[in-house]
């Protein structure tokens, strides 16, 4: 139904982006000029000081809607909502640049050929380190250091520039060639040239930056969309050529074959005679084995002599320069408006990465919240907040306990002869029991919040219904306060969710399971602040109760219970606060509704606007019960600490 | 109406650190109905402990206490009890502070209605019915206790220290009150008190109790009460007669006191 306000999202959040940094900087001048006004400020420390202050919860809020917006990228989308397209296709072309990018030392590390001769040079003295413990003869020991040195050689044999044959140089420079091509490619204006039917038909077709979760628009859509598109083919066939290039001179070729024939003689050598030490055999297969890894390694010919192919370096910092300044603007929109990540190209498509993944929209959020708001929708079939059409009979279900029609006298009626059932009291009253009767139907709230609502005020109901009167008890007697105090202090301790799997084993994973667990956690709170209460009473006023003519029964009612009442209510503003954490992460361990469960399944879905949907109707809804509670205690218990 | 009497009255607590404490040592006195007893002494000479004796609160280790032909066992609506700090209900608006006492025998709303109506006119706060009890001045809040108390219609009347947290001023206005009150009701009423002057000035009797063990040390028997119901409190207390009794009394009470450090 805001379907209509999702067209405009652009307009909307970008004017809500602007009003919320004008509010903070207007609250800011407004805070420094009330200070410098306000000369009876009151001295540090005086609490007078934290009052008031409107302008700063502005300020506050309007921060982390910004920090939102601007973090998730929803202002970069609604002033330039053609930019991610623009930099997906950047992002092709640095993906096609990228295998041989990496190769140079052009961001960090070594050239690539080098950290190889490193790695193989290693291992190499590794295993000649190992020649002389493995308890080889002396003729295995010479021909394993003899293949070790011809390894080495081999190696040097890349390195060297008198090695590198003619032809792999002429590859080389075509690549360059061709890279110097590309990039006077991306400087000429006209590159590369007017777009195809088939590329302004895909273009047409592209969705809109977010409408599929945080999927971008791949299809190029603007002309320097279709240069950077067509670079990046051109590129892309480029790195794959560079990739192939081995540098396969003739002398490596031979050494690699005489080597070949080292170890296999080594390994002939080493089978003929074993011995009898099975760990050593063991680890004489292994050496050779480390041997043969290592040539099939330096086989690869991916090492090349030093210098060969600074000319390549040199044309890819040139094209990186030409792509950066074909960018322009786009380039600083990215650093800018698009903080903490990148637009990454894939094999097909394109995705943001980084906080604009895990952090959706603030509007996609919103979109998606009025989606499954809509009961027609909700999440997996089921709305979050709506009413059901219940027949009454399902409540005199739920109320009336199904043993009364037990104890009416008399035997339920048997089928007679002709197979007709004729009902008694006694039948009819156990239809009333279980409800299994034509009734109206009454509307009846349902839902994931109804669900998790109703079971937080159910376990809360029991805990202070059972809490409080054994809280006050335990204030007032020796015996309740020894006997029960063990217990309680025994089981409150252990966090909530350590009990659950136990409880749900027990309960079931209905709701009865969820019910029980928040029950104990309300308990335990209650019962403690019931006795803090009860035990906080003034002895005077019991003793002024008692003179008054009060009984027993109604000192506790009429004195104890309302002197607790301060600290009951903060015990259940507190057993809110921990029973809904309970209850989300109770509901993620198991169960099919709920605000958990629908954490849970959006969690496995990698669905980050209904992950941050859920947070924030768990923020609003205990937002919403502490101001509850702050109202109840203004208005019931004023005379809090006034004693 | 009925005596109050108390017969080798004894109370000895155990301490933590070990021994025994002789709050009160064979107190005896008979206190007729009618009469305004004011009690003095030094801290720890046994006198919330005979009131809350008196009171039903504690049970006294030797002895008893009658009421008219009744032992004294426990609590009871017989004998009303005024707080040094008014004890009020918070959570209950004046009204139902000082009708408490009705409410919990079941009396008739509307008839507890008038005569609370009735007894705060008497103590000065006719209007106040509707009104928190915890936005009202300490000054109130005792002439709130002294209404609730009454209104029950006790035989006997116990205070303990009941005027000994209020400023000056109010207190002087508070002392005239309690005589009207005893002038008008002819309850009896013990007042437990630190203050010299409020013990000479509410005091028909006056005992002077001596620490360690806790004893009745002396007996007076004093006029000021009852001219403090026709006449100026102030020119009462400067009186000759009034300021004489007062430094006796002081020097004993100084003393004992002195005793007490001497012996520590």
């Amino acid at each position: 139904m805001f379907e209509f306000l999702f067209e405009y999202r652009g307009f909307i959040v970008g004017t809500i982006f602007i009003a919320l940094i004008a509010t903070v900087i207007w609250a800011i001048l407004y805070g420094r000029n009330l200070i410098r006004t306000e000369k009876s400020d009151a001295v540090f420390g005086n609490p007078e000081r934290a009052l008031g202050g409107w302008h700063w919860v502005m300020t506050g809020v309007s921060a982390i809607l910004i920090v939102w917006i601007y973090f998730s990228w929803d202002a970069a989308r609604a002033f330039n909502p053609k930019a991610a397209n623009e930099l997906c296709q950047v992002g092709k072309l640095s993906s096609a640049i990228n295998p041989i990018r990496s190769t140079f030392p052009l961001d960090d590390g070594f050239l690539k050929g080098t950290s190889l001769l490193v790695r193989e040079n290693k291992q190499l003295n590794e295993l000649a380190d190992q020649v002389e413990r493995l308890g080889f003869s002396d003729a295995e020991k010479s021909q394993a250091k003899e293949t070790i040195d011809l390894m080495r050689k081999a190696i040097i044999g890349m390195t060297s520039p008198e090695y590198l044959d003619s032809a792999t140089d002429a590859k080389f420079k075509e690549i360059v060639s061709r890279i110097d091509g590309l990039t006077a490619k991306l400087a000429d204006q006209n590159y590369p040239g007017d777009p195809t039917a088939e590329q302004i038909a895909a273009a047409e077709k592209n969705p809109r930056w977010g409408d599929s979760g945080n999927e971008i628009p791949a299809a190029p859509a603007s002309p320097r969309g279709y240069k950077f598109d067509a670079a990046a083919k051109e590129m892309k066939t480029i790195t794959s050529d560079f990739s192939k290039i081995r540098n396969n001179n003739s002398n490596f070729l031979a050494q690699v074959e005489k080597l070949k024939g080292q170890i296999a003689s080594l390994d002939t050598l080493v089978k003929a005679s074993p011995g009898t030490d099975e760990l050593l055999i063991a680890n004489r297969a292994d050496f050779v084995k480390g041997l043969t890894r290592v040539l099939r390694r330096v086989d690869d010919g991916n090492i090349f002599p030093p210098d060969a192919l600074n000319n390549i370096q040199n044309a890819l910092v040139k094209l990186d320069n030409e792509q950066k300044s074909q960018q322009g603007g786009l380039r600083y929109y990215d650093i800018l408006m698009m903080p903490g990540g990148e637009i990454r190209a894939g094999s097909s498509s394109c995705s943001e990465q980084g906080s604009g993944r895990w952090l959706p929209k603030p509007s996609d959020t919103l979109r998606t919240f009025a989606r499954i708001s809509n009961p027609e929708i909700g999440y997996k079939g089921y709305p979050l907040l709506w009413y059901k059409m219940k027949p009454f009979g399902e409540m005199v279900d739920f109320i009336i306990p199904d043993f009364i029609a037990s104890l009416v006298p008399g035997d339920y009626p048997r089928h007679d002869t002709n197979g007709i059932v004729t009902p008694n009291f006694k039948s009819k009253v156990r239809d009333f029991a279980t409800g299994n009767f034509e009734s109206f139907k009454v509307p009846m709230p349902s839902g994931h919040v109804w669900d998790s609502l109703l079971r937080v005020l159910a376990g809360l109901f029991f805990g202070i219904i059972l809490g409080v009167p054994l809280g006050l008890f335990m204030g007032l007697s020796r015996f309740s306060k020894g006997f029960f105090d063990p217990l309680i202090e025994l089981y409150r301790p252990v966090p909530p969710l350590a009990w659950a799997p136990l409880i749900l084993t027990i309960f079931g994973i209905g709701d009865d399971g969820k019910i029980f667990l928040l029950f104990m956690v309300a308990f335990a709170i209650m019962v403690i602040s019931a006795r803090t209460g009860a035990t906080g009473t003034h002895l005077s006023k019991i003793h002024a109760a008692h003179s008054l003519g009060a009984t027993n029964r109604q000192i506790l009612r009429k004195v104890i219970l309302p002197n607790s009442l301060p600290e009951i209510l903060t015990g259940i503003r507190i057993a809110i606060g921990v029973c809904w954490g309970t209850l989300v992460a109770a509901e993620m361990l198991a169960g099919t509704t709920g605000i958990g469960f629908v954490e849970n399944v959006a969690r496995k879905q990698s669905d980050y606007e209904i992950i941050w949907t859920t947070i924030i109707i768990l923020g609003l809804l205990g937002l919403l019960f502490d101001l509850m509670m702050r109202w109840v205690i203004d208005k019931f218990i004023p005379w809090r600490g006034k004693g | 109406m009925s005596d109050l009497v108390a017969k080798d009255l004894s109370m000895v607590f155990d301490v933590d650190t070990g021994g025994q404490v002789h709050a009160l040592n064979n107190v005896n006195f008979t206190l007729k109905s009618g009469e305004l007893l004011s009690v003095l002494g030094p801290s720890g000479c046994g006198k919330t402990t005979l009131l809350n004796i008196i009171a039903g609160f504690n049970h006294p280790t030797g002895g008893a206490v009658y009421l008219g032909d009744e032992e004294i066992k426990g609590p009871g609506v017989n004998r009303g009890m005024v707080f040094q700090q008014g004890a009020l209900f918070e959570w209950l608006t004046v009204s139902e502070n000082v009708d408490f006492g009705l409410r919990m025998k079941g009396t008739d709303p509307k008839k507890s209605k008038k005569m609370v109506d009735e007894w705060l006119d008497i103590v000065g706060l006719a209007g106040f019915g509707d009104i928190p009890t915890y936005q009202l001045s300490g000054g109130m809040q005792q002439r709130i206790a002294l209404a609730r108390c009454l209104i029950n219609d006790p035989d006997l009347i116990l205070m303990d220290e009941p005027l000994g947290a209020l400023d000056a001023l109010t207190r002087e206005k508070m002392q005239s009150l309690v005589l009207k009150i005893w002038k008008e009701t002819g309850k009896t009423i013990m007042i437990i008190t630190h203050s010299v002057e409020e013990a000479l000035l509410l005091g028909e009797r006056l005992f002077v109790m001596a620490p360690r063990p806790g004893r009745l040390h002396k007996e007076y028997n004093l006029p000021f009460a009852e001219r403090g119901v026709t006449e100026d409190t102030r020119d009462i207390k400067n009186s000759e007669e009034f300021i004489e009794t007062r430094e006796e009394i002081l020097t004993m009470i100084w003393d004992m006191e002195e005793e007490i450090m001497g012996q520590v």
